[in-house]
């Protein structure tokens, strides 16, 4: 029985939100209130069992080494709730400014070690493979993205020489995009179609029950 | 002094700090840079806690001043205990409220999980619309858009491969190669900004975050 209601209201839900292709409408409104209510209880919880719990509550009841550093993201998270009072919402920066140091500085690193070395290193390709089609595929995947990269160069005119490269460029982009796009329309449908199929297994499983 | 140096001062250090452990793979610091992703998340879990906290008096604002609509906070309200109440019940049950026979993940998986996925799936109707707006070959680039879009999307269905049987491996082409260049030279330029504005975070010069 508590599936079958489960289906019922998993399947009225799924309705209410499409009802929106009609235009905006109580039966939407409802279901997208519903969704930012549940939404906001739900990531309390995930906060509290994955981050507070698993990562901070844990691993200093179990004495793990280096618990004790973790007073230093805690003592910076209750800063962070100073925002509550305006008089005071200013040490909030503090842990802003440390989150942000954090960040900039993973990042820093990451960006250089993970993106643009191993994709520069990916790009330096043979041009001759001894086969005639890696031969062009490798040349073509140079050409595109020394033309990218040209076009994205903004400290110079597009004019002359560069400005005929940035032109190549530009339609490598939109092949990208274009590609990029095709891709994402398909994955779409694809879940419109999950949806669909769902909504349809529904009514053959409450014929099934009842 | 207290509003501005300080945060700035926090801003250099902990970047610094992570730089230099980066080059360092070894005890104290090797594990330095792990730690710091913990620590992230920890003060996250917190502006969570923010985030939510300033939700739910948007709601009671709008409830208290019978604002248009004011009925459908009562509906986020709704919601909203109902996840909590039950995501509390099951963790003291069950030691863990993603337990999948807790009664918090039957109503994830009968409102959040629908809820969620037709909203994504709504948007096939939206990009059709864009895509009307976009493939009008109005130049040369936007005929490029519009053929390699078109080309993938049959490529990837059934009757693509009816058209012309070779269609499938176009497609894969398109996307292995041609596309390839193009998306190496974004993701590499992305990442040079990102470096850019990582410098500039750390040495004080982009300074709009303590605004």
């Amino acid at each position: 029985m508590i599936e079958a209601l489960g289906i019922w209201v998993a399947a009225g839900l799924t309705l209410a939100i499409m009802s929106f292709l009609y235009g905006d409408n109580p039966i939407y409104k409802f279901a997208e209130h519903l969704y930012v209510g549940y939404s906001a209880g739900y990531w309390l919880i995930y906060t509290w069992h994955f981050t507070i719990k698993l990562m901070v509550i844990q691993p200093i009841a179990e004495k793990q080494p280096g618990a004790i550093f973790l007073v230093i993201p805690l003592f910076f998270g209750v800063l962070m709730l100073t925002r509550w009072f305006p008089r005071i919402a200013w040490i909030s920066r503090w842990s802003i400014a440390f989150t942000v140091g954090i960040g900039a500085g993973l990042t820093l690193t990451g960006a250089i070690h993970g993106y643009i070395i191993p994709q520069v290193k990916a790009t330096i390709l043979p041009l001759w493979t001894g086969n005639g089609f890696s031969s062009f595929n490798n040349l073509v995947i140079v050409i595109g993205v020394l033309t990218t990269l040209i076009y994205f160069f903004f400290s110079r005119p597009h004019t002359g020489v560069l400005g005929k490269t940035s032109k190549v460029g530009i339609l490598f982009i939109m092949i990208a995009f274009g590609a990029s796009f095709g891709y994402t329309v398909m994955a779409r449908i694809s879940l419109l179609i999950g949806r669909l199929d769902f909504l349809w297994s529904s009514i053959l499983k409450l014929v099934h029950f009842f | 002094m207290l509003k501005k140096q300080i945060p700035l001062a926090i801003t250099f250090i902990t970047g610094v700090i992570i730089v230099i452990t980066f080059f360092i793979p070894h005890p104290p610091f090797g594990r330095l840079q792990q730690d710091a992703l913990t620590w992230y998340s920890v003060i996250f879990g917190f502006t969570m806690l923010l985030g939510v906290d300033s939700l739910v008096r948007f709601h009671y604002r709008k409830l208290r001043r019978r604002e248009k609509g004011w009925w459908f906070s009562i509906i986020f309200y709704g919601g909203f205990l109902l996840s909590f109440i039950t995501g509390v019940v099951s963790e003291v049950r069950f030691g863990d409220a993603f337990n999948i026979n807790s009664s918090f993940m039957y109503f994830y998986n009968t409102i959040l999980i629908p809820l969620q996925s037709t909203m994504f799936a709504l948007l096939a109707f939206f990009i059709a619309s864009a895509s009307y707006r976009a493939f009008r070959a109005r130049n040369i680039d936007a005929t490029f858009l519009l053929v390699t879009a078109v080309i993938v999307m049959l490529g990837r269905v059934p009757v693509g491969y009816m058209l012309w049987h070779k269609l499938p491996n176009l497609t894969s082409w398109i996307l292995n190669v041609l596309q390839l260049g193009p998306m190496r030279g974004i993701m590499i330029g992305i990442a040079l900004g990102t470096v850019a504005m990582s410098l500039r975070l750390i040495l004080g010069i982009e300074r709009t975050y303590l605004s």
